[in-house]
């Protein structure tokens, strides 16, 4: 681990933050979206527990921010799913690009 | 090539080739497939980074929780032509550039010679459950030892040990209104005439 150093795995976790960019911006299904967002949660989150392994000064700090971040990804799941759901509900559909308009 | 850069290659490659499968998939059942695989790589990394209730709480919570979530979603959501609805080649030219100018510029800045510098300390070992829950519970100093700004020079202010109560009592009460929330928004609605 001592040879590995840090950039590895910034460099993981920049990819694991592009391919969320990528998938948020070209699905059309908003559960797609929702994993594109997960996907940008985990780099984060990764970026958090290397920082926490390679710089002292964040020895405990990037532990507990990271398992904050577990836990507010599940709520914001929670949360994202019942939103989908109700737009199934109502409209048959959850092409995103069907959501364009703000009347209930 | 020591072990752990070896187990690092391997979870490194799973993790990126998997990621790849959720972006590039058209189908929404197999993108949370190569999800599943994606966050258990994530919680392997985590493992090989010393963190190990971490890398637990995430096959926990993500893996066991998140994703049976977003399983449940989509098996009530995809049908038909819902499952693997298709975008446009011109977007997807756009979102690949932006995508690999992104990730260019992130290696660029991680790797840079201004970029982070990491050290490896001696006793490399993260803090576990213990140093974690005392932490959480407010019982351990973990603010740095410093001075306070804005306080006039040689009248000292004592710290007290200030730990992350207040932010994990938040998160308790946020996730209980999320509950409520999602059970509000989701509930089977009743016909307004029937």
């Amino acid at each position: 681990m001592t040879e590995l150093g840090l950039p590895p795995f910034l460099i993981l976790s920049a990819f694991l933050f592009a391919c969320g960019v990528v998938c948020i911006s070209t699905r059309r299904n908003a559960i797609g979206v929702l994993m594109g967002v997960e996907l940008v949660l985990n780099a984060a989150n990764l970026n958090f527990v290397a920082f926490a392994r390679f710089n002292p000064a964040f020895r405990l700090e990037g532990e507990i921010f990271a398992l904050m971040v577990i836990v507010l990804a599940a709520a914001e799941a929670a949360v994202a799913l019942a939103i989908i759901l109700n737009f199934y509900n109502n409209h048959a559909t959850v092409d995103v690009d069907k959501a364009d308009e703000l009347k209930g | 090539m020591s072990l752990p850069v070896i187990l690092f290659s391997i979870v490194a490659a799973t993790t990126v080739v998997s990621a790849l499968g959720v972006v590039l998939t058209r189908n929404v059942v197999r993108a949370a497939v190569w999800l599943l695989f994606t966050l258990i790589g994530v919680s392997l990394t985590y493992f090989l980074l010393g963190a190990e209730f971490l890398g637990a709480a995430q096959l926990l919570v993500y893996v066991g929780g998140t994703l049976v979530l977003v399983v449940f979603g989509v098996m009530l959501t995809a049908q038909g032509p819902l499952q693997s609805l298709k975008t446009r080649p011109a977007e997807w030219v756009v979102v690949g550039v932006l995508g690999a100018t992104l990730f260019g510029l992130l290696v660029a800045v991680a790797t840079g010679p201004s970029g982070p510098q990491g050290t490896t300390p001696e006793n490399g070992q993260l803090p576990g459950t213990g140093p974690l829950g005392l932490a959480f519970l407010g019982l351990s100093d973990v603010t740095p030892k410093a001075e306070l700004s804005g306080v006039p020079q040689g009248h000292i202010i004592p710290r007290t040990p200030v730990g992350y109560l207040l932010p994990f009592e938040i998160v308790s009460v946020h996730l209980l209104v999320v509950l409520i929330g999602a059970a509000y928004l989701a509930r089977a609605k009743r016909r307004a005439n029937p």
